[in-house]
């Protein structure tokens, strides 16, 4: 009893510290409520809204409209015919960028850093920047008309360089997941490395030194020195990167797929946008909100799982 | 002896397969510009054909006239401007004031704030809802459902606080003490203090709004209100150019007209990019300091 009072007392106490602190503070409060209120209205009450995966709402109606369903909307997805080739697909085009896409950017940092000639290496890495800067539309828009069987560069230079016939690859469903994630890694092996780049540049000197007089080569300077001294950065990158997983966007992938190729293309994302707003047939709210839920659900747990893994096993992580 | 020259030829072999791979991959990254641009100005037969490869044939800029005049993408122009300017003031002004209530400490409630604030990066409402809230907001079809939802980006604001908190304590005791506001010290010690850091985020947001579409793409109805990455996803991804392009004179530039929209769009980055990335690269490593 004591202990639960004393807590009491504490909390209270807190509080109304931050209640002096307000009353003393008006006008910065005030400055913040701007800030407060649109987290409230644009980030709050979306997450009220997500009670309508567990209603039958309708267009027009308010959050709180329609009768409660329970689960149904989730059952519906379970057993929707989808729903395995959307889990494959969401799941698969994200370890395909964490596989292929996440030590990109490391490997172009370590080979960056081995560049003697400042000039050189400044000119490579602005250059490598620039796709970041470049809109989806655009790089969706290069990607299916380089790729084209008639009139795509692509193609052009296949032909040349090996004699085949040219390839349809945006209405092959086999192709799809090597172009996605060929052209993220292009879009954003540049800016991804920034990172690494400070790190390394703030690696003790003397350590590669002391390397030096031990007779270290050049890859055992980078396996035994460098890697180590930037895996702070690798890991909390890495927990980022995971907790991430299941929330590939649609905007990137409406741009590029059709429906020959959902097979491999469609996503969960994509998937919410299609069956919530009505791209085809007309929109079923509910249904998509639970389908959001689920993915976001997965999400929070993958970040937090990750996260208490490399808690458990390294020094660095997240929280 | 023998152990040191193989290692020296080692290290030259490295050296030279390094510089050729930095090489390639700066050529992969500019090429594919160069490529659009060279279609884009060359003879539409030939591009039809898929005969351009390094250098443009029978040069012609007739496809940028068109892409003026019959598809009207100065409308997007304009309208890409509109949502820009204004989406990035609203941005720089609402980040700007909740990240210097952020960084006092005076803040009422600050800990609990910051926490309740981090937390949507990590979990929001999701598509369907906060597509809800805009319809119910009235705001479908306007500017404003492109600039209020994402008039504080999480991110920015988190890296602005924390180089608004590095800026010495005193500065503001000592304003306090001869008479100024909160208001005061934020526009008269605060703001001149931060100028490349709010230059900076002001780049990056101007850069996504830019950018965007999918905003666009959801919640505008009319045409006429398009952004330009909207048109350029119709013309050269939908290729729904047929209703504008009737007679066969204008339909085999259809593939000049792609390409030229997707450089006339790129180009403002483009050009800004020398003088600004500067700015982009440092604004990365704002945010690190403070992790």
């Amino acid at each position: 009893m004591r202990s639960i009072n004393l807590v009491n007392k504490k909390a209270k106490s807190w509080f109304s510290y931050e209640l002096i602190k307000a009353k003393n503070n008006k006008l910065l409060l005030f400055m913040f409520s701007l800030g407060l209120f649109y987290y409230i209205i644009f980030h709050y009450i979306p997450m009220i809204g997500i009670s309508i995966a567990f209603r039958n709402y309708k267009a027009g109606q308010s959050f709180f409209g329609g009768n409660w369903v329970g689960f149904k909307h989730f059952i519906d997805f379970f057993n929707d015919p989808y729903f395995f080739q959307l889990l494959r697909n969401t799941m698969l085009i994200n370890v395909y960028a964490l596989v292929f896409g996440f030590p990109m950017p490391i490997i172009f940092a370590l080979l960056l850093n081995e560049i003697g000639k400042k000039l050189f290496k400044k000119f490579v890495q602005t250059i490598s920047y620039l796709p970041h800067f470049i809109s989806t539309v655009i790089i969706s828009g290069m990607v299916i008309n380089f790729l084209s069987s008639q009139t795509g560069i692509v193609n052009k230079i296949l032909v040349i360089l090996f004699d085949i016939d040219p390839i349809p690859f945006m209405t092959r469903s086999q192709y799809f997941r090597g172009i996605y994630t060929i052209t993220n890694i292009w879009k954003s092996i540049g800016w991804n490395s920034i990172i690494y780049i400070a790190a390394i540049a703030g690696v003790d000197v003397s350590l590669y030194d002391a390397a030096k007089v031990d007779g270290v080569g050049r890859f055992g300077k980078m396996w035994h020195i460098t890697l180590p001294s930037i895996k702070p950065t690798i890991i909390v990158l890495l927990i980022l990167a995971i907790g991430h997983m299941m929330s590939v966007g649609a905007e990137s992938i409406i741009l590029i797929y059709n429906p020959t190729i959902y097979e491999t293309a469609d996503v969960i994302s994509t998937y919410i946008y299609r069956r919530g707003l009505g791209v085809d047939g007309s929109p079923n709210y509910s249904f998509a909100t639970a389908v959001g839920l689920f993915n976001s659900v997965v999400n929070f747990s993958l970040l937090y799982i990750t996260n208490w893994i490399c808690r458990k096993y390294s020094d660095s992580s997240l929280w | 002896m023998g152990k040191i020259t193989r290692i020296k030829f080692i290290n030259t072999v490295f050296h030279i397969f390094n510089y050729c791979l930095m090489s390639v991959i700066c050529c992969t990254m500019l090429y594919p510009f160069l490529y659009m641009f060279m279609a884009s100005i060359s003879d539409p037969i030939q591009v039809m054909k898929n005969k351009i490869v390094l250098i443009p044939k029978g040069i012609t800029f007739h496809a940028y006239k068109m892409i003026f005049t019959t598809l009207n993408i100065g409308q997007g122009f304009k309208n890409s401007t509109i949502y820009t300017v204004v989406g990035t003031a609203i941005n720089l002004f609402f980040t700007s004031i909740t990240a210097y209530a952020m960084a006092r400490k005076e803040l009422a409630f600050r800990r609990f704030f910051t926490k309740a604030i981090t937390f949507t990066m990590f979990f929001g409402g999701g598509l369907i809802p906060s597509y809800i809230l805009v319809k119910n907001l009235n705001m479908i079809d306007s500017i404003w459902a492109l600039t209020i939802p994402g008039a504080i980006s999480t991110w920015n604001l988190l890296v602005l606080r924390s180089f608004f908190s590095q800026i010495p304590e005193s500065l503001m005791e000592s304003a306090k003490i001869d008479g100024a506001n909160e208001m005061h010290i934020l526009y008269k010690i605060i703001f001149p203090l931060s100028l490349p850091a709010l230059a900076t985020i002001g780049l990056f947001y101007a850069v996504g709004h830019w950018n965007s579409f999918f905003s666009a793409l959801i919640f505008l109805n009319s045409s006429e209100k398009y952004p330009l990455q909207l048109m350029i996803r119709y013309i050269a991804i939908e290729g729904g150019t047929s209703d504008v392009l009737q007679n066969f004179n204008d339909i085999i530039w259809f593939q000049n007209i792609r390409y030229s929209v997707m450089i006339v769009s790129t180009l403002p980055i483009i050009m800004i990019y020398p003088f600004v990335q500067k700015f982009f690269a440092s604004g990365v490593m704002i945010g690190a300091l403070k992790g």
